[in-house]
């Protein structure tokens, strides 16, 4: 195929749901009353929800119309970067929507879900061998909210140690999550800024690290795709001040069975079974945030935990220590069963050639367009590379301006403008699953954009013009905000 | 490998624009002694027939219908689900695309977004709601952290009619913080005891649920006079929405944020996730609130269409002084029940409401006939607490075996409920197993 991947074609509009509604009309099959009516204290009725009333077709013409306007990475390559779009198996979804697990009630007794508990703890199984640690809970419900909990164990631990400690050490690469998580649990935030390399000096750390200071946050590979080399020095000083290691785990698809981060000094881990372990991020969500530790933290983990006994497995609320829930139930179970699928399905081996290849795409990516744009760290990467606008800002282009017009030909852009030490960054993130044809076509187009960018600077200004809308206003958004219909 | 299209030829060819020689040296910068030695202890890759077999083999060692019939609610609801639903919710443009930061190539996830938001505000009778959260246990949590923020003060007064387990992670939020919880007991009826509130000053906000973990519906009117006489705000949780397709919603009865579970909205239930945290405030509190949100603006050419907006709350702007660490929302969950709204409608949702409420008053009144005693006086929606006779777990046992899950247990959750039971009927449950249970326990 000569042509550019971007093309236009027919899409439809459709309007807000409310504006298709027709008083009487229904889409659901209501059961047929079969108890009589019971009387009803009429002091309590309300008017019911004023919702629009549509027809079955209505509704599915709606949202077929409406997937017809978004790009997911079943349509095309999405390199956004530390998100690991990777390609999402389908017969995972099919076996999520088994009714065993689809129609399980959450507060069956033990023995009538042994089906979904075996899964979870051979789930947190893997998961202990794949990080190097000891015991996982998969209760929480996303990154964010692994780092939550990672957080209230950290607090908890040292309180329990009878000295509460009030500061964390977060590298100025981290994700914006990661403070706001530690501010959540009571810690103040020590930013500590990374070297000229784009690591951490264990001397910087040192200088920071003292004995009101809970621990570190890392994130490992870092977010300009770079390993932190001296994570067994830095975990060393910090446990000489006793404190704990966090390591931010969204990058673990770098480094599967190549890394084992309990042998690094981490003492507690989040992962992210929606980027590493390719169940679908569903538009923003729902995905699941595991949490993993060294053995000294496992009394901390959230309840309910999962035990063996000689009758099967059973739960267990008698963790004294436990920081407690974070979820009402179980957590993302749905979301568990995809990555426990994927584990099976990819074993040892392909595991760590995901890695292998992720990690050979994004270095691929990376020489192929130096020179195109700036490299923020001119290094070998890991699983992503982070550019910059620096050479197109002297045409008066900028990072914005590559990423609407990567849409034209045909790509998700990548993540911009973080990681935010990186002026007018692109984090670009391939995944393993992308084909060398796939991505001889996106570094393609990002040389077309670079050559445009100098010649015809006006078409990236314009840019998108391929896409439904033409670019949007978001400060108009902001400043007058409506929210609702 | 089929998810992995690289050939040897095409590993050789990269490594070699690559400059090195192997898969190994691309990891040159890992210092040797932080390599893993050996392989992965893992089960080697079954082939996907394989994994078919064992995923089916786990799914039959569950307890579901139609094999087993459930009178179990407490926080999740068995409800039809249209065959439209998951049709249209498995579009993969909806399930393999991520945040929509890039609205132009997201038009459809952020409308769907702002309908869902329309759709919940008009549910809770709220003003506005953001775009859903984890779940409605961790959506009460980030209630009363809203609170607190909004009006600087530090306790929270929590009824214990609110789901057990939600109360529980308010609780695991709320320990390294400092912020005070006082639990607020219940009365006969089964309702908050108001009167318990009357000492209790400088109050961030009371949280109230309704219908409650009894199943019976509050009086929120009453407490919103007494939040605005001690100027705090009122918290309202819910488990079951498809309440106010019937009963008056929290809004309309002055509740300042409404937040909750919306599984009951279309979604399976999943052993309890992914699960649905919907979140509505008033208009004013907007700036205080978590979570994402989308807003209606224009293209360059005039042409209406959506953004997330408002990011300066939130963490990837603000990074330690967001109103949350929250990242992404629960969107496929958010699209199913707005879906599942959507297919209802306002005439669908009130009669379907009425159902749920006409059986479970039928199985209220043959556990009555069966020596069963109501609990509570207060009045209830689709579940609701009976004192069985005694001799009952007997019978609770001898109907498991039967395939037949009798209600929960209220004792482990609530010590002094000795015999109690929390029965639950939706429409799903048939008039024949709504008097096979009756007859089993009168016997």
């Amino acid at each position: 195929m000569n042509e550019p991947l971007g093309a236009t074609g027919l899409i439809l509009n459709e309007p807000l749901l409310w504006e298709k509604s027709k008083k009487g009309r229904i889409g659901y099959s209501l059961p047929r009353p079969d108890v009589e009516k019971s009387s009803i204290d009429e002091t309590l009725l309300g008017d019911g929800p004023d919702f629009p009333d549509l027809s079955e077709i209505d509704v599915v013409r709606h949202y077929t119309r409406l997937s017809q306007w978004n790009f997911g990475v079943d349509a095309g390559m999405y390199p956004l970067g530390s998100c690991t779009m990777k390609y999402n198996p389908k017969v995972h979804e099919k076996l999520a929507q088994l009714n065993g697990f689809e129609n399980a009630h959450p507060l069956l007794p033990a023995h009538l879900v042994q089906g979904a508990l075996q899964l979870m703890f051979e789930l947190q199984n893997f998961l202990a061998e794949i990080t190097g640690l000891d015991a996982v809970s998969l209760q929480p419900s996303a990154g964010a909210q692994g780092e939550l909990t990672g957080m209230l164990m950290l607090s908890a631990f040292h309180k329990k140690k009878g000295r509460p400690r009030l500061k964390i050490l977060v590298p100025d690469t981290a994700h914006g999550t990661n403070p706001a998580s530690a501010v959540l649990c009571g810690f103040q935030p020590i930013p500590i800024p990374s070297n000229d390399r784009g690591i951490l000096s264990p001397g910087r750390v040192s200088d920071l690290m003292d004995e009101d200071t809970a621990g570190i946050m890392v994130t490992n590979p870092n977010t300009l795709g770079l390993f932190e080399e001296n994570i067994k020095a830095i975990a060393q000083i910090v446990h000489a001040k006793g404190g704990q290691v966090y390591c931010d785990g969204a990058n673990l698809n770098a480094v599967m069975g190549i890394v084992h981060m309990g042998d690094l000094g981490v003492d507690v881990m989040h992962l992210n079974l929606h980027k590493t372990f390719s169940a679908p991020h569903g538009g923003g969500g729902p995905g699941c945030g595991p949490v993993c530790v060294k053995r000294h933290l496992a009394p901390f983990l959230p309840i309910p935990q999962i035990i063996k006994t000689d009758r099967g497995y059973d739960r267990s609320d008698d963790f004294p220590d436990s920081i407690g829930k974070l979820h009402a139930f179980w957590g993302n179970f749905g979301v568990m069963i995809k990555a426990y699928c994927y584990i099976l399905s990819m074993g040892p081996d392909f595991l760590k050639k995901a890695s292998q290849l992720a990690v050979l795409n994004a270095n691929y990516v990376k020489e192929s367009l130096r020179g195109v744009f700036n490299l923020a760290y001119d290094q070998p990467c890991m699983h992503e590379c982070v550019f910059s606008d620096k050479l197109q800002k002297n045409f008066g282009v900028t990072t914005l301006d590559i990423a609407k017009r990567l849409m034209d030909y045909g790509f998700h852009p990548p993540t911009i403008y973080f990681p935010m030490i990186v002026s007018g960054a692109l984090m670009i993130e391939p995944t393993e699953t992308e084909s060398l044809e796939t991505i001889d076509e996106f570094i393609s187009a990002c040389k077309s954009i670079a050559e445009e960018a100098a010649d015809s600077p006006e078409k990236l200004k314009q840019a998108p013009v391929r896409c439904k809308l033409k670019r949007l206003d978001e400060t108009a958004a902001a400043r007058r905000p409506c929210l609702a219909g | 490998m089929r998810y992995l299209p690289h050939t040897p030829e095409d590993i050789a060819a990269m490594l070699a624009v690559v400059g090195v020689g192997s898969l190994e040296e691309l990891f040159g910068s890992i210092p040797a002694d932080c390599r893993h030695v050996g392989e992965l202890q893992l089960p080697r890759a079954l082939t996907e027939w394989e994994l078919v077999d064992h995923l089916q083999e786990l799914s039959r060692r569950m307890a579901v219908s139609p094999k087993y019939t459930l009178f179990l609610g407490a926080g999740s609801y068995d409800h039809h689900i249209p065959a439209a639903i998951p049709y249209l919710l498995s579009r993969s443009e909806f399930v393999t695309s991520y945040t929509p930061y890039q609205p132009e190539m997201s038009q459809g996830t952020l409308q769907a977004i702002y309908e869902y938001q329309t759709l919940t505000a008009r549910l809770l009778g709220m003003e506005i709601a953001n775009a859903s959260l984890y779940d409605g246990a961790t959506a009460l949590a980030e209630g009363l952290l809203m609170a607190v923020r909004i009006t600087r003060r530090n306790r929270v007064a929590i009824s214990t009619s609110i789901h057990p387990f939600y109360r529980q992670v308010v609780r695991a939020y709320f320990k390294p913080t400092g912020h005070e919880l006082s639990e607020i007991p219940v009365d006969a009826t089964g309702r908050t005891d108001i009167a318990a509130l009357d000492q209790i000053e400088d109050l961030a906000a009371i949280a109230l649920q309704t219908p409650n973990f009894f199943g019976c519906i509050e009086d929120l009117k009453v407490f919103a006079g007494l939040a605005r006489k001690k100027e705090t705000l009122l918290v309202a949780a819910f488990t079951e929405p498809l309440a106010f397709g019937l009963f008056k919603n929290p809004g309309s009865q002055g509740a300042d944020i409404v937040c909750g579970e919306g599984q009951s909205l279309g979604l399976p239930r999943s052993l309890g996730g992914p699960a649905l945290g919907m979140f509505a405030s008033k208009m004013k509190y907007m700036r205080s609130m978590p979570g994402r949100l989308a807003g209606k603006t224009i293209d360059q050419n005039g042409k209406s269409g959506f953004v997330l907006t408002l990011s300066t709350r939130e963490q990837h702007i603000r990074r330690e002084k967001a109103t949350s660490n929250i990242c992404t929302n629960n969107s496929l969950c958010a699209l199913n029940a707005a879906m599942f709204m959507a297919a209802l409608g306002g005439t669908g949702m009130r009669k379907l409401a009425r159902l749920n409420y006409d059986k479970s008053e039928y199985l209220k009144k043959g556990l009555r006939r069966a020596g069963f005693q109501t609990a509570f006086a207060g009045p209830t929606f689709n579940e609701f607490v009976v004192k069985a006779p005694e001799g009952f777990s007997e019978t609770y046992h001898r109907l498991l075996d039967q395939k037949i899950i009798a209600g929960l247990a209220l004792e482990p959750f609530y010590p002094r409920l000795r015999n109690h039971y929390l029965m639950c009927a939706t429409e799903t449950r048939t008039r024949q197993e709504l008097d096979r249970l009756i007859n089993e326990v009168s016997l």
